[in-house]
Parts: structure tokens; C-alpha cells; sequence
């Protein structure tokens, strides 16, 4: 079999061809292998490559194939690197933790392998997921497969980039301020963050714990589903993690449920700064919606541009302190020095990137004692106002549609010299996180051969409205799934 | 030449009795432990691990604020303490800030046998550091090690009012407040292991306003507390005499000049960026839980003190003695149920139980003495079974082997002597020596008749019939008339 045939799997798939015999987990995760290495060259969505355990874990499968197939089983799945895995790098995109291996499973990959999963690799990010385009990894950047000359957003970017060029039939990415959403957005993939709460941050390495979120990447909505159903649920070594069960498919709506749903469409999320070509593409999707006798109503978000604000505040300062830890003391790095203070200070020095440095700073400033009040417990404050007006909101609608980004995957190189203009691109990703609440983004169409992301917020562990939804407009739009990558494969 | 008032409040933290830490399921049990033994991802803050809280730390340090008539929020909070140091793997304490388990409160003991009251400012919960190594085999010279076995033993945080007026008080407040937490099973109040540590500040002033504040650490006894802080009183007062600047700063007691000294260079005001922990929800308490802890609570150590000078008619000092361990406290009283003489069991608790304890280095509920053996000895002393003398060898004995009071006399050969012709010779022989007390006894003293039975046990070595005596020395002092 070759990969191109995969182009439009979902896991039910896979499993079919499993169950015929078609090929083997062992033969599937080669063709990955294979992949990547023609790919990674060019998009370099990889840090580590797990080819070995891969192939061994595959070969234990193709060997005793269970009669009834658990969920992942015989999957292979790409991991963005800020998820420990036991045995292998977890390195945030970090000079800091370049030589670092975890002695644990984070509870996602746990459950991942319990469910058959096979760990393909683990995938590019910005350092410790500080960015929006995969430009501050310490390990060089991810490009994007659509367009080499672009990013392919951030932090995410190694696990969506993967997905889209088919190197990974699936991925996990973090989303702090919109890591997944992003990212999927600018690599036309599907990227879910869920509520917070929904999945267990237990050895996800922390930025910004009240807003981080582990969020599954996939190809099409369907298999994000699967993958949350899998990673998702109570677990009792994270104390943010909400004491549900595991998200279940029979959460979603039938289609003719769908069809009853009201749409809200928030005016703060068309502004005149967002490219003209995203704007029509999703004015075009509410349409195609509308025509299924979906009600779509505008509302409003009166704190939206408070947001960014408030979340360059709480975010740094949570971090400022979660990364307190790398101290070259322990684990990771050091660079000796002439003392204590000394070895802290060249180890921080030399180990972070200047966007981590950047937001250390800010964060420890909001924090510092005559300023708490003043930055901290107002973005506190800001960050109240913000749920409270999606809970006004979502009184009346069941969702809301935006766009994912204000403008099309930028050019590398661009943005890093004005981390605000960088900021910027997470405007409409960055509320729904500050409110904990899921959010999806999937392709809407494309633009001169660039996709475009279309955003659903739902309420707090409506997840499956969210993705019935996203199903229903999936189908309505049968757009074809990315695979641009491929050296012959010019797609537009 | 003025007078100057000394005004002292205490911060003591104490170690909680939990099998498991703070955030994890590691062991506390980490005295004389291999170096990082009992660490996992959590304590040792590694990347991506989460703490989820032990509940029993709750309950522990709800005890010990109940205790401390402490109000109790109904929503507490964890915030994290930023700072630096290679002892604290996450570069932050998890502890409590503005919303701590138990605010106000206060503290009652005696000092110097009066009754004093000291107000509580607050009871907080937060997790320990590490340890540094200096040195140890396995270390390189002229490097130092982390030992994070300790890391995240949780730990509760009294702190008090400026209320102690004297080193005295401040080592009795202290005392009592070691008391109520190992009375309570909150913790083994263990100062020279580290599980109670205390660090005290303290001013002199002549005037109506409080003088500058000076904090004293590294005390890990009693007596150093009270050395210390007589020795900082001392200190302040002759600089104030002199008309000199005491600087408010950090002062370490060391223990073997027997001074106080500045801890120079760490006086840099820090700002530790106290924020909530993010990865702690807030913590309710609920009301029912606190009335369940209220009326689990024991009786505290002050209660007992004052029911003992009561109920048994102790003296302050005695009923001291015995309730500053609450084991020895349950030991005289469990006596008391088998021998009502509640003084004469302090008496033997306080003096020779207390000598064989401090002999064979144990607690008593190590010892091997059980508090009916000791009523059926004291039983036997009362009734003149046996002298107080030999009675205080057979206990040493019963200290020794476990054996029981009647078990050592038959072994020893402490047989009585039951036989009426040979205490009538002895009795006579005794009659002969003292004439005297013949001549008391026939003209109506009865006492007389209590020292002659004393020198017939004397003669016999304790091993005459107390009963038959007496009735053998009557009968032949009436042949006497």
C-alpha cells in the first residue's frame, strides 16, 4: 500500500484494513517512518524520532492481534514535545532541557498506549509553547507544508505540520492561548482544545497552568473524537482535572439535532484588521450552515480586546514561576559558574530562548510585590469579565462560529522582531482559553492554496455539541483533506 | 537607669504525622534514610508533575487550629512562595498567604505558676524543603549535595501575637503548644530531630511603643530558647542603655559559644511573588468536619492540668509534671484505676519511674512497665507488704525484665515471713534495743508501735509480714505491761 491511499483515513480505517489483512501495524508504521524521512527535510516537524520502539511495539501488535481492536490500536501518533514520555526526550523545544528524559508516562500517553497507540515520535514546538510559529524552538523552526516559506503556526507547529503531511495519521499539541487551534488553522488539520479540566495535565510540561489544556490534532473530526475519548476523564495526580468519565461519542448529537442549534456569530471576531479572504470563507460556511436551517445570530463579546491584555499578563506570570524549576540543579542543564547565583544565572542565561526570557520577565514583574494588584489581580479580574460575557452569551446560543486567526500563515522571519504583532495572531483563540471553555477549529476552505480556520467555542464540557457540529459542517463543506508535501504533489 | 518591657511572639513550625507527604505518596519516614530515597516525580518537582493534596494534612492542622480556638475560613488557599535555592526543586514552597487554615485564636499555659494567655495570629500549612549535604562519601570534595527526602513533608505554621513578656514565657508558651500538638497526634514535637522548630522575634522598649524588631533562629531546644532570648534581652537592653542602634535583622543562636549572631548578608528584603497555585483548586472546609474534629478533640493539655489540681488535689507544679507528656498522663491515671492515691502515685511516677526511664533512655510506653503492675506494687507499699525500699528495687527489676512486682519478690527469694515463733524473737530482740518506744507505746503512742514494726522490716529486710508483725508486737508488748 502506498501513503498517498490514506489521505482520507480516519482510525475505523486503519482498523478495517488491520482486520483484513491489508497490512500490519508494523507495515503502517514503516510507510509513517518511511514518510517522514522523505518529509522531515523539508518541514522538520520532528525533534525526536521514536523509530525503533516504534517498530518494536508495531511488530509485538502485528504479532498478537486482539480479536476485538481497542481504540488506537496499532495507531500511530505523534507527540508534541512538551509531553513527557518515558525513555524518550521531552525537551519543551528547549536548550534547557536538551538532555532531559522523564522516568514517567504522562496520564495522556498512558492511556494512549493502553489504548494501542503506537509513540511515532515527538514533535517541534516553540520553546515551552511561548509563540505562534514554531520559530523559537531551540532546534530550528517547523515550516509549513502547505507553503516552505511560512509558518506553520505555533506552538503546536511540529504536531500539526505533521499531521497535515501526513507524517502522523494523528498528533497531540498543548493549548495555552491557542497552541492547537493555531497551529491546525494554518496547516488545515482539525485542532480541539477541550474545556479546561476535561483532559489531565498530569505530566504535560507546565507554561501556564489555569489556562494550559492538552488538545488533540487529526486529520478529520472523527478521529479527534476517538482520540478524546481515549485521553480524556478524571485522573487523581491532577487536581484541575474535572472527576468526569472519559468524553463518549454517544455525547454528540444526531445530525437533525444539529440542525436545531443556534449559532452565534460575536462582531468583536470580524474586525477590520482580518484578512478579507478569511472573513468571506467563513461568512461562506454560515451560509452553506444557514441553508441547513441552522439559526445564525450576530452577539457580542463586549471584553474581547481585554483579552490578549489580561492573558500577557496571567500567562507570564504563571510561567515566570513554573519555570523556576530549571535551575541546572537537578536535571537539564547547567553551565557552572563561579558560585550559586552565577551558575543560576549563566544556566538561565544560556538555556532559554528570548521569547521564555521575555515573558519571565514580564511575568516576574506582574507578580513583584507593589505590582500584584495592579497587573496580576486585575488581569484576574479581566479574566472573570471575560467568562462572564461568554456565559451571557451562550444563555442564548449553543455556540459560537469565529475565525481561528485574524490572517494567513505568515512568513518566517516576519514576526519574531515584533513579539506583539506575534501576540496578535492568537486574538481569537486566546479568549475562549482564558474561559476555559473547548474550542475547535477546523478547515473552512482555501485561499490561494492556504487553508483557512474555522473556530466553534462551546459551553464548559459541551464537547459534543462542539463536535457534532464540527462533524455536520465537515460533511456540509467536503472539503479535500491537506497533503501537500509531497515534492510532485503541487496541490494548487 | 530605665526599666524596659520585652514583647516576644513565636513562629513555630511543626512537622504533621501523615505516612505520606504533602502532594505524593511518598513515605515521611525519611530519619536516617539513604539520600533521595523516598522522592518521586512530585516531591522532586520534576517537569510536568502536579501535586494533589493529602487530606489528612487538612484534618491534622484543622486539629491543631481547633486547638488553638482558631477561626476557620470557609475557603483556604495554597499560594506558591518564589525563591530560589537548590533545597527547593520547583523554585517555589507550596504554603498558604492571605487565606490560611486558622486565623486568630489564642493559647493559654502557665508560667512561673501564674496563667498567662497568648493570642494566635494564624495557623498555615506548607510543605518542607530539602536538605543540604556538605559532605558524605559519595560526594566529590568542596561540592555540596541535595538530599530531597524531605522535600514535601507537610508541615503546619503557628504564629503568634506579640504577647510574651519574657524568655520564661516564650519557653512555657512554646512547651505548652509542643503539648497540645503531641497531645493531639499532630505531630511528635520531636525539637532536636527538627520536627518542631521555633524562630522567635523579639524587642525591648521603654516606652509605649514597640522597640525594633529582632528575629532569632536555629533554637532547637527548650533551653535554647530560653538561652537565646535572655541572651538577646541582655543584648538589647545594654545597647539601648548605651544609646545605641539595635538594627532590626536576623540573629542565629549558636548553640555552643552561647551567642547570638548576626546572620549578615541575608537581609536584602525578598520578595517572594506570592501568588495562588494554579495547580491547587482552593480547598473548602466544611462545617461538618470541623464540628467532627471539635468533638474528637482530647482534652488539651491545660484542661488536664487544671482537673488534676482539682480532681486529684495536685499541686500546679505536679499536675505540670505529669501532663507534659500526655503518655505519662494516661500511665497516672490508668494507675489510679487499680490505686486510688492519686499523690502517692505522682509521687512514684515523678521520682522513680522517672529515674528508670531516664536510665534506660525510653519513653513509657516503651518501657516494659504496664500501669497495673505499678498499682499492684504501690498496692503492696501501702499495705507494708514490703518496705519502700525493697518495693523500689523490684520496680527496677520490673523495668528491666517486664516481670510482675509478686513475680521478682518469689524470685529473689522476698519471701514473707509468716512463721509467728520467728517474729516473736525478732520482735522481742527489737523490744529489748528500744526501750524507749516501749515506754511511748505503753503510754498511748500510737506512733511509737509504727517505728518499732519499721525495725523489725529493717531486721528483716523488708521481708516481714507487715500484718503478723504488728499483731506479733502488740501481743508481746501486752506481755510487757
Amino acid at each position: 500500500m502506498k501513503i498517498e491511499e490514506f489521505r482520507d483515513f480516519t482510525i475505523a480505517d486503519y482498523h478495517h484494513l488491520f482486520k483484513e489483512k491489508k497490512i500490519s501495524p508494523l507495515e503502517l508504521v514503516n510507510l509513517f517512518l518511511e514518510r517522514i524521512k522523505r518529509e522531515e527535510d523539508r518541514i522538520h516537524a520532528f525533534l525526536f524520532v521514536n523509530e525503533e520502539e516504534a517498530k518494536s511495539e508495531a511488530q509485538k501488535k502485528a504479532e498478537n492481534p486482539p480479536d476485538e481492536f481497542p481504540p488506537l490500536w496499532g495507531i500511530p501518533i505523534a507527540i508534541k514535545d512538551n509531553i513527557c514520555t518515558r525513555g524518550i526526550p521531552t525537551t519543551c523545544g528547549s536548550k534547557i532541557l536538551e538532555n532531559f528524559t522523564p522516568p514517567y508516562d504522562a496520564t495522556v500517553i498512558e492511556r494512549l498506549k493502553k489504548a494501542g497507540a503506537i509513540i511515532l515520535g515527538k514533535t517541534n514546538m516553540d520553546e515551552f509553547a511561548m509563540g505562534s510559529s514554531t520559530e523559537n524552538s531551540a532546534f530550528g523552526p517547523t515550516y509549513n507544508p502547505f507553503d516552505r516559506r511560512r509558518v506553520p503556526g505555533g506552538s503546536s507547529g511540529g504536531s500539526a505540520a505533521s499531521v497535515c503531511s501526513l507524517e502522523a495519521p494523528l498528533a497531540l499539541g498543548s493549548d495555552t492561548g491557542g497552541s492547537v487551534r493555531q497551529p491546525a488553522a494554518f496547516c488545515g488539520v482539525v485542532g480541539l482544545r477541550p474545556t479546561y479540566g476535561r483532559i489531565s495535565r498530569y505530566g504535560v510540561v507546565s507554561f501556564a497552568s489555569s489556562l494550559d489544556q492538552i488538545g488533540p490534532i487529526a486529520r478529520n473530526v472523527e478521529d479527534i473524537i476517538t482520540l478524546l475519548e481515549v485521553v480524556s476523564g478524571k485522573d487523581n495526580r491532577d487536581s484541575t482535572c474535572a472527576p468526569y468519565p472519559p468524553f463518549g461519542k454517544s455525547e454528540i448529537p444526531a445530525p437533525e439535532e444539529i440542525r436545531k442549534i443556534k449559532v452565534g456569530v460575536p462582531r468583536e471576531y470580524f474586525p477590520s484588521g482580518l484578512e478579507k479572504a478569511i472573513g468571506e470563507k467563513i461568512q461562506e460556511a454560515l451560509e452553506k450552515l444557514r441553508g441547513e436551517g441552522i439559526e445564525i445570530v450576530e452577539v457580542s463579546l463586549p471584553h474581547t480586546d481585554y483579552a490578549l491584555e489580561s492573558y500577557y499578563i496571567v500567562a507570564p506570570a504563571e510561567a515566570s514561576s513554573n519555570l523556576a524549576r530549571y535551575d541546572g540543579v537537578m536535571y537539564g542543564l547547567r553551565v557552572e559558574g563561579d558560585n550559586l547565583q552565577d551558575m543560576y544565572f549563566k544556566t538561565r542565561t544560556l538555556g532559554f530562548g528570548k521569547e521564555v526570557k521575555r515573558r519571565i520577565i514580564l511575568g516576574t514583574y506582574c507578580l513583584s510585590s507593589g505590582y500584584y494588584d495592579e497587573y496580576y489581580l486585575k488581569g484576574m479580574k479581566v479574566r472573570t469579565l471575560i467568562k462572564q460575557d461568554f456565559e451571557e452569551v451562550l444563555k442564548n446560543c449553543d455556540l459560537l462560529i469565529t475565525p481561528t486567526t485574524p490572517s494567513f500563515p505568515f512568513f518566517l522571519g516576519k514576526e519574531v522582531k515584533d513579539p506583539y504583532e506575534m501576540y496578535l495572531n492568537d486574538v481569537f483563540t486566546i479568549p475562549s482559553a482564558m474561559a476555559g471553555l473547548p474550542s475547535v477549529s477546523l478547515n473552512c476552505g482555501y485561499k490561494e492554496g492556504l487553508p483557512v480556520g474555522l473556530q466553534i467555542i462551546g459551553g464548559p464540557f459541551e464537547e459534543g455539541k462542539l463536535l457534532g457540529l464540527a462533524l455536520f459542517l465537515e460533511k456540509l463543506l467536503a472539503l479535500p483533506s491537506p497533503f501537500p508535501g509531497f515534492k510532485e504533489d503541487n496541490n494548487e | 537607669m530605665s526599666d524596659f518591657t520585652t514583647t516576644i511572639g513565636l513562629e513555630v513550625h511543626c512537622q504533621l504525622l501523615t505516612q505520606a507527604k504533602m502532594f505524593c505518596h511518598c513515605s515521611t519516614d525519611y530519619i536516617g534514610k539513604e539520600p533521595n530515597t523516598l522522592v518521586c516525580p512530585v516531591c522532586l518537582g520534576l517537569p510536568g508533575s502536579l501535586p494533589v493534596l493529602n487530606q489528612k494534612v487538612v484534618e491534622l492542622a484543622l486539629r491543631a487550629a481547633l486547638a488553638l480556638h482558631s477561626q476557620i475560613l470557609p475557603q483556604c488557599v495554597f499560594h506558591r512562595k518564589n525563591y530560589f535555592y537548590p533545597d527547593l526543586p520547583k523554585g517555589y514552597q507550596i504554603s498558604q498567604y492571605d487565606l490560611p487554615i486558622g486565623v486568630g485564636g489564642f493559647l493559654e499555659f502557665y508560667s512561673q505558676g501564674v496563667k498567662k494567655r497568648v493570642r494566635i495570629r494564624r495557623v498555615h500549612i506548607e510543605e518542607d524543603a530539602g536538605k543540604l549535604i556538605h559532605e558524605g562519601v559519595s560526594l566529590p570534595p568542596g561540592t555540596s549535595g541535595v538530599d530531597c527526602n524531605r522535600c514535601g513533608i507537610p508541615l503546619a505554621e503557628m504564629v503568634t501575637e506579640p504577647d510574651l513578656s519574657s524568655p520564661e514565657e516564650a519557653r512555657d508558651c512554646l512547651m505548652m503548644l509542643r503539648n497540645i500538638v503531641c497531645y493531639l497526634g499532630v505531630s511528635d514535637g520531636n525539637m532536636e530531630e527538627g520536627s518542631l522548630r521555633c524562630d522567635a522575634n523579639i524587642s525591648l522598649s521603654s516606652s509605649s511603643l514597640l522597640g525594633v524588631k529582632v528575629e532569632v533562629k536555629n533554637m532547637n531546644s527548650f533551653r535554647a530558647v530560653y538561652r537565646a532570648l535572655s541572651y538577646e534581652v541582655e543584648r538589647q537592653k545594654k545597647l539601648l542603655e548605651e544609646g545605641k542602634p539595635i538594627f532590626q535583622e536576623t540573629r542565629h543562636w549558636d548553640e555552643a559559644k552561647e551567642i547570638t549572631v548576626s546572620a549578615r548578608g541575608k537581609e536584602e528584603a525578598e520578595d517572594y511573588r506570592y501568588f495562588p497555585d494554579p495547580d491547587l483548586l482552593p480547598f473548602s472546609i466544611k462545617e461538618e468536619m470541623i464540628e467532627e474534629i471539635k468533638s474528637e478533640l482530647l482534652e488539651l493539655p491545660l484542661e488536664r492540668e487544671e482537673r488534676f489540681m482539682t480532681e486529684y488535689e495536685l499541686s500546679q507544679g505536679e499536675a505540670e509534671i505529669l501532663v507534659q507528656d500526655k503518655e505519662i498522663a494516661d500511665f497516672f491515671e490508668d494507675t489510679l484505676r487499680d490505686f486510688d492515691e492519686p499523690r502517692m502515685v505522682c509521687n512514684w511516677i515523678t521520682t522513680e519511674v522517672f529515674k528508670n526511664l531516664r536510665e534506660l533512655g525510653a519513653t513509657i510506653s516503651q518501657a516494659k512497665i504496664t500501669p497495673a503492675h505499678l498499682a499492684e506494687l504501690l498496692k503492696m507499699v501501702a499495705k507494708k507488704e514490703i518496705s519502700g525500699t525493697i518495693a523500689k528495687s523490684v520496680l527496677e527489676e520490673m523495668f528491666a525484665t517486664g516481670a510482675r512486682a509478686r513475680e521478682v519478690i518469689a524470685r529473689r527469694g522476698i519471701s514473707f515471713i509468716t512463721d509467728e515463733k520467728e517474729l516473736e524473737n525478732i520482735a522481742r530482740d527489737v523490744i529489748e534495743r528500744n526501750p524507749q518506744s516501749v515506754a511511748d507505746y505503753l503510754s498511748g503512742k500510737e506512733k511509737a508501735l509504727q517505728f518499732l514494726i519499721g525495725q523489725v522490716m529493717k531486721e528483716t529486710r523488708g521481708q516481714a509480714d507487715p500484718e503478723l508483725t504488728r499483731n506479733v508486737l502488740i501481743k508481746v508488748l501486752s506481755s510487757e505491761e
